[in-house]
């Protein structure tokens, strides 16, 4: 068969695939019937029509959402960030330095409380853009893989969040900065977060670009895009976010401590991954990163609703994350195959 | 002692091996998504003679070393191995059988000893089970005075040079005790005395009894090292002959009689100044004081083998690898392009060779892959990508181009090659280029998106862009090019006018 065949015969078949936010779509769907079920089984109540359980589901999953958005944009780009879970524990402890009252005997900068919220949060977001910019220039500039780059700053990072107050933890907050992390503050962040991000990546060049460059850094190359550039920019800008999901768990505690967020960052990746995004670059969404983050609220609310021990989640947790990569993989193989 | 009855057996395999070969394959076919890589292709070794396998790029010599090698497997026809018909069925079970192939790439673990990598799941153990480095070292210091090279087994791979590596491949293979014996240009990064010691060692293993195919495109190799050559054609067998029986000429003239079927022909249009001047441009090593000029309205076509360096030419003409020196003139102007935005700055537009590799963004859908270059340059307000414009545009290029698919919001790893290159020009001629840089603009796709793709060069050169093409296919080079300008080993080797160039010609200048 010639290849003019082949096209022949493709463009008979009728096309439109359904986006692969609407399978993900009805994996969440599928999920949560399915401890719907399992409520009513063994625990005797409802597990959907509880707005408590939900509000309290998305509130834990919003802050990480965060990171999973600028996450999500580094993966489509061909690479990795494994620096923001440390990124919010040095953030946390800075920003929140910044922003104590005047009231408490022992703060970090005597001579620097009371201060208007934005102190803090520009100075948190500085901070959180500086790591991004060594992530991105390593990345971009001396060739080293992201996985290592961002493994390097995440330790250095950590190391740092320690260092800080030796240690100590940072606490009393003004009410200024306490107020992003109050009541539904983190859900609405999060939403405005997604929303500008769906559209930049979508309708923006600097979107068009992290897609071109992570399908084929190549071609993108190629095409005139200044690869190592565009990059750093992606870097920035995931660690920016993760650095305002440090401030707002901070402000949420009224608290900051080194050991904060610990973690985040695969909770984050795994996000991305449950919502399609792929690990090869190139492809994904911020939309289906922001339903793989309600799957994975989901999934976590509904063990806890279940009274599955904690170890176990984590366990299962894990798994579901090589599941969603295999998956990813095996949809490549196909695609490749067709 | 052996019986009498088994010596007349030995001897009958003897006489049959001499009369087949050690080797020997017959009606070889094999196809890849849209092409006939092979079309009932034949070829018989016989043991202690080194085969030289002639044929342009893209004749199908790869091809079919690679069945040989057991990487591909065959769709149709026969290999026979010392009379015996046989399955190669994977690299580690051809080469279990007795064929080895060194690749032109070499692959050996660079963080590992020589010997390691020659014994390599063959390693000798001691009593405990643990290998015994001595007795390792001991065999491979004897494999090496067998074959009379000096290296030091104990050394790391990444410390030996490219000729080093050659070596120890090459006693790789005579350890496995091969009858067969492939090399896939085996000189391509030797210095002469080099080739002298590799020639060397391959006459005593043709002494030894070893089959050798010889793959190269070097004229004076083939008559210095080879027995016997075959000639390949579009996948075709053309005809195997003695090296000492024909001349360099019968030899081109066997390779090239390709026919002119399925071409565009040519419009003759008025060609304006010159618009492109390049002065000895030289990369090190790589190819050296390429000069020429390009004017508005020509087609220049760049021909070579492979390893002639056309493309890493135009590579730095787009900035992508550029050039340490030499000069570019654009309109008169000298240039300096260090990247393909700054080239794109100054109207070029390239095409690149490989469209998977450095092409297509397969991920994407056909709109964004025709997008990406214009908006590196234009239609974007306040980063915002002015999508309405742009879609139009490319929907109309992907019309006037004639890209057959459903929708264009379609991935584009979906569509065929010829469709996907055709995307790949409507990326380029959306950015209104005026040096269309075009590297094998026809490789891989159908006879009928060929032929749409050089009616378009033909347009685009009639309304004064200035084509430079890069083309393995002489018959393409031919009908195409108003004048032709031939790379042999990273130098320009010659020019020739559309009027005086033949495919013998073009082959003479190429195949020094």
């Amino acid at each position: 068969m010639s290849s003019q065949d082949i096209s022949a015969s493709r463009a008979a078949r009728p096309q439109r695939r359904l986006p692969t936010e609407v399978n993900i779509l009805l994996v969440l769907i599928g999920i949560a019937l399915v401890f719907e079920i399992l409520g009513w089984i063994f625990q005797g109540q409802s597990f959907l029509f509880s707005w408590n359980r939900l509000k309290i589901m998305i509130l834990q999953v919003s802050v990480i959402g965060i990171i999973a958005v600028g996450v999500t944009q580094v993966i489509i780009s061909g690479g990795i960030d494994l620096s923001s879970g440390s990124v919010v524990g040095a953030v946390a402890m800075v920003a929140m330095s910044f922003a104590q009252v005047s009231t408490y005997a022992r703060a970090v900068y005597p001579g620097l409380t009371d201060l208007p919220m934005i102190v803090p949060l520009l100075i948190g977001l500085g901070c959180g853009a500086v790591v991004g910019l060594i992530n991105g220039w390593l990345i971009a500039y001396t060739k080293i893989p992201p996985f290592i780059a961002t493994l390097g700053t995440m330790v250095t990072v950590r190391g740092f969040a320690k260092w800080y107050t030796k240690g100590q933890p940072v606490s009393f907050p003004t009410e200024g900065f306490a107020w992003i992390g109050s009541g539904m503050m983190p859900v609405v962040i999060f939403i405005l977060v997604a929303a500008i991000f769906h559209v930049a990546m979508k309708y923006t060049r600097y979107g068009k670009f992290t897609y071109a460059i992570g399908a084929n850094a190549q071609a993108a190359r190629v095409s005139g895009i200044d690869v190592e550039r565009h990059l750093v920019k992606v870097y920035v800008i995931a660690a920016m976010l993760a650095a305002l999901a440090g401030m707002v768990v901070a402000a949420r505690g009224q608290t900051a401590q080194a050991g904060m967020g610990l973690a985040y960052e695969l909770d984050a990746i795994a996000m991305a991954v449950i919502g399609g995004v792929s690990l090869n670059g190139g492809r994904g969404s911020i939309l289906g990163t922001a339903i793989g983050m309600v799957i994975f609220g989901v999934i976590i609310s509904g063990f806890t609703f279940l009274r599955l021990d904690a170890y176990y989640q984590e366990m299962i947790k894990g798994a579901i994350v090589v599941a969603a990569v295999v998956a990813d993989v095996h949809r490549q193989r196909k695609r490749r195959k067709a | 002692m052996v019986s009498p009855r088994t010596a007349a057996a030995i001897d009958r395999v003897k006489t049959t091996i001499d009369r087949e070969g050690v080797l020997s394959i017959s009606g070889i076919r094999k196809e890849f998504p849209g092409v006939l890589a092979l079309d009932n292709v034949q070829l018989r070794i016989r043991p202690g003679t080194v085969h030289a396998l002639m044929g342009e790029n893209g004749a199908g010599k790869s091809t079919l070393m690679k069945i040989i090698a057991g990487v591909y497997q065959p769709d149709a026809g026969e290999i026979r191995l010392r009379g015996q018909v046989v399955a190669l069925k994977s690299p580690l079970d051809a080469l279990e059988q007795g064929i080895s192939m060194i690749h032109q790439e070499l692959a050996l673990m660079n963080w590992m000893t020589v010997a390691e990598n020659i014994w390599i799941r063959r390693e000798p153990t001691n009593r405990l089970g643990l290998i015994d480095h001595a007795k390792m070292a001991q065999m491979t210091a004897d494999l090496f005075a067998r074959l009379n090279i000096g290296l030091d087994p104990t050394v790391q791979v990444s410390e030996l040079t490219v000729a080093q590596k050659q070596m120890v491949e090459i006693a790789k293979a005579v350890s496995h005790n091969s009858d067969v014996l492939i090399m896939d240009e085996p000189t391509s990064a030797l210095t002469e005395r080099e080739v002298d010691h590799l020639f060397a060692i391959i006459r005593d293993l043709r002494e030894r009894g070893i089959g050798i195919v010889y793959i190269t495109h070097k004229m004076n190799e083939l008559f210095e090292i080879a027995d016997e050559f075959t000639v390949f054609r579009d996948g075709k067998y053309v005809g195997t002959h003695n090296a000492s029986d024909v001349t360099r000429d019968d030899i081109i003239r066997m390779m090239v009689g390709r026919e002119i079927t399925n071409m565009f022909p040519k419009v003759d249009c008025p060609i304006g100044g010159t618009i492109l001047e390049v002065q000895n441009l030289t990369l090190p090593g790589v190819f050296h004081d390429v000069s020429f000029s390009l004017r508005r309205g020509e087609i220049l076509g760049l021909a070579g083998l492979v390893g002639s360096k056309r493309s890493n030419v135009a590579e730095a003409l787009f900035g992508v690898h550029p050039a340490e020196s030499g000069r570019i003139l654009i309109d008169g102007a000298e240039v300096s392009i260090k990247t393909p935005a700054q080239a794109m700055a100054h109207g070029m537009a390239f095409l690149t060779e490989d469209r998977k590799e450095t092409g297509c963004f397969l991920t994407l859908d056909c709109l964004e892959n025709i997008q990406s270059a214009l908006i590196t340059r234009s239609h974007v307000r306040n980063g915002f990508v002015q999508q309405r414009e742009v879609n139009a545009l490319a929907e109309d290029m992907a019309r006037t181009l004639r890209v057959k698919t459903p929708n264009l919001q379609e991935t584009v790893e979906n569509l065929s090659g010829g469709n996907q290159q055709k995307l790949l020009i409507a990326r380029w001629l959306l950015t209104k280029p005026r040096i269309l840089i075009l590297d094998e603009p026809t490789r891989g796709i159908d006879v009928g998106a060929k032929s749409e793709i050089h009616r378009l060069i033909t347009e685009l050169a009639a309304q004064g862009v200035a084509v430079l093409m890069i083309s393995s296919e002489l018959p393409e080079v031919l009908g195409m090019s108003d004048r032709i300008m031939v790379m042999h080993e990273g130098h320009v080797s010659g020019f020739l006018n559309r009027d005086e160039a033949d495919q013998v010609k073009i082959m003479s200048l190429a195949a020094k």
